[in-house]
């Protein structure tokens, strides 16, 4: 099958999670991989972006696919049960909220700029060496190492379910991906009712 | 009767990735409005590529009469 030029976005996953390691500031291009899906599933793509644009995706596929680093085995059962994956869901919106409480306590100058990442939202790595100041204020280079340390967090746990299970089982409870299908399902929802309510169907 | 070997989504486990779509050869599968993974019986051989790939192993390989 001939390849897409989208077929070719986990070079720019690669590229991204690389940068993060000269110049923390380019952390904020993660926020394209946050609102894409977002808007995509919103006016009425689905998971688009899932089903052709994920670069992250596609990389676990090619790792554990086609370099063989995953076991391939199926994923357990809790692992895909919905409990799982929406407190997985809240979970991770609660750890964003409070990395963006820590981003906004620097912008209020309530406290200073820290230069960690944090990895599995436990994990302190001092991160100084790719911090070569900025042209704004701190709070800025603060949200970078945050967001930085959500999208490495998720990799890492990506990456660790790719070997452990089938390539792509991040997949399977990845906060954009379960948030995007929620709000598939709702627009399908919505969509049907309409169209009850034209035909007159109760 | 004749018998045909089919993929069939369990949707309650489907999370619409669509990798079970990128690598069917005869393109049989289709991901209803981002909800959940639909297999086109007429195109469908039974392969079994999909469910090799699905993450959720929530492809199951059934025998249907035709
Ligand atoms: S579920 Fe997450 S990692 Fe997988 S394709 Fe969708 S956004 Fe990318
Ligand atoms: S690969 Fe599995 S989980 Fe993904 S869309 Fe296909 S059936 Fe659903
Ligand atoms: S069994 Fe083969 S032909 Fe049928 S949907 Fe799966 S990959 Fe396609």
């Amino acid at each position: 099958m001939k390849k897409k030029w989208y077929d070719y976005l986990w070079i720019a996953t690669l590229l991204y999670m690389s940068l993060g390691f000269f110049n923390i500031m380019f952390a904020w291009l993660g926020l394209i991989c946050f609102f894409v899906p977002l808007i995509m599933s919103f006016t009425g793509f689905g998971k688009g972006y899932c089903n052709r644009y994920c670069g992250r995706g596609q990389l676990f596929g090619i790792l554990g696919g086609g370099l063989g680093l995953s076991r391939k085995k199926d994923i357990p059962k809790w692992m895909k049960s919905k409990g799982f994956r929406y407190g997985f869901l809240i979970f991770f919106f609660v750890m964003f909220f409070q990395m963006l409480w820590n981003t906004y306590l620097v912008f209020a100058g309530a406290s200073g700029l820290r230069q960690i990442v944090t990895l599995l939202w436990t994990f302190k790595l001092p991160w100084n060496w790719a911090y070569h100041g900025t042209f704004f204020t701190e709070g800025v280079a603060q949200f970078a190492f945050g967001f930085y340390g959500v999208m490495l967090t998720s990799t890492v746990l990506g990456l660790v379910t790719m070997i452990l299970f089938k390539p792509r089982s991040w997949c399977v409870y990845c906060p954009m991906g379960t948030m995007t299908q929620l709000i598939a399902k709702g627009k399908m929802k919505s969509h049907k009712g309409c169209k009850r309510r034209k035909l007159g169907v109760s | 009767m004749k018998k045909k070997r089919l993929a069939v989504v369990a949707s309650n486990e489907c999370v619409a990735c669509g990798c079970c779509a990128k690598v069917c050869p005869l393109k049989a599968i289709a991901i209803l409005r981002g909800t959940v993974a639909k297999v086109d019986a007429e195109k469908c051989v039974g392969c079994s590529t999909c469910a090799k790939e699905c993450p959720a192993s929530s492809i199951r390989m059934c025998e249907v009469g035709v």
